[in-house]
């Protein structure tokens, strides 16, 4: 192996969700734990089930698992621990997995613009092809709401 | 050789919380915001009924005064299931009155932690932060955030024109007499 092509290779989770594999970029993982209790309390925003409590810090749980199978699954494995992006800042967002999960080494193919902004890219590993998934997309966050607000709007501007 | 001033660790910063129920769940508030606690009883002489429309939370209102207090359903605010509210809270440098279902305890809070980012709604107005109590995650509510300030507009609009019809069947009366 030359080491141009070593160089390409990053390290991804390799995580369940229901019947499909997914992966996300190692760098942006925090941790991998077993589930704990829920806390839930009144809000508006859709896809979060509540916060949980890890190492004395509020983690927000993030379900998404509709957006990502069409479906709602209530078993849990594990809880991935990742980190999602606001700008300049940066917190814990954990997102319930259904299966194990693999570390492993991959080349990622970047996403194309038809590719759903839930696609961080493609990689190809034991004959599958699997998203590598965009945290920032797929958990709520500011810039959802703006994006909400814009399209709430774009129907009163057509003449 | 000169060693590195030890640094004092700074006392943990403690605020007085009153834990209390609304609709079975939850909150804190910061006692300092608390002016007064009445049952709901006592104030049901005094209030009358206003009705804004939309703003199905606010459905009476207290006179103090020069002050209007309006009284906010918590459960309705909060979008639970519709109680009897037992307790108000008056709610200092506010015009809400906040229905409840009772008081939990008054504890201490030594850390609020910032509503993570990912609640992006109005829960941002409602909440000050979270803080971990006995391994549980209660949400420290915002005094200033049961009432915004267009809902204070809109109560102040119904309750010009309560006074208005008042005045008018008032003058109704008195000329009828």
């Amino acid at each position: 192996m030359t080491v141009s092509t070593e160089l390409e290779l990053r390290s991804f989770l390799l995580l369940r969700l229901g019947e499909r594999r997914l992966a996300v970029s190692s760098n942006q993982i925090a941790e991998l734990v077993a589930p704990s209790r829920v806390f839930r309390f009144p809000h508006r925003t859709p896809k979060l089930e509540g916060v949980i409590l890890r190492r004395g810090r509020i983690v927000p749980v993030c379900d998404v698992s509709e957006m990502l199978l069409g479906k709602r699954l209530t078993s849990r494995r594990f809880y991935l621990i990742a980190v999602r992006n606001y700008g300049a800042q940066r917190e814990w967002v954990a997102v319930p997995v259904t299966g194990e999960c693999e570390l492993i080494k991959a080349e990622m193919m970047a996403a194309v613009e038809s590719d759903a902004p839930h696609v961080a890219g493609w990689l190809s590993h034991d004959g599958d092809v699997i998203e590598v998934l965009n945290l920032d997309a797929i958990t709520p966050g500011p810039e959802h709401v703006l994006a909400e607000a814009a399209a709430r709007k774009r129907p009163e501007a057509q003449p | 050789m000169r060693l590195a001033t030890p640094v004092k660790a700074s006392p943990a910063k403690t605020e007085q919380i009153i834990l209390f129920r609304v609709s079975g769940q939850l909150f804190a508030i910061s006692s300092a915001s608390v002016q007064e606690v009445r049952s709901a009883n006592s104030m049901s002489g005094g209030a009358a009924e206003i009705s804004a429309p939309g703003l199905r939370k606010v459905r009476h209102v207290l006179r103090r005064g020069d002050r209007s207090l309006f009284i906010v359903n918590g459960a309705m605010h909060f979008g639970l299931h519709a109680a009897e509210g037992a307790q108000l809270f008056v709610l200092r440098k506010t015009r809400t009155a906040l229905l409840i279902d009772g008081i939990e305890k008054m504890t201490t809070m030594t850390r609020l932690q910032a509503l993570p980012l990912s609640f992006c709604h109005e829960e941002r107005q409602w909440y000050r932060g979270l803080t971990a109590l006995d391994q549980t995650v209660v949400p420290v509510v915002h005094p200033e955030g049961f009432l915004s300030h267009e809902e204070l507009t809109l109560l102040d609009a119904a309750l010009l024109q309560a006074d208005k019809t008042e005045s008018e069947n008032l003058e109704r009366t008195s000329a009828a007499q």
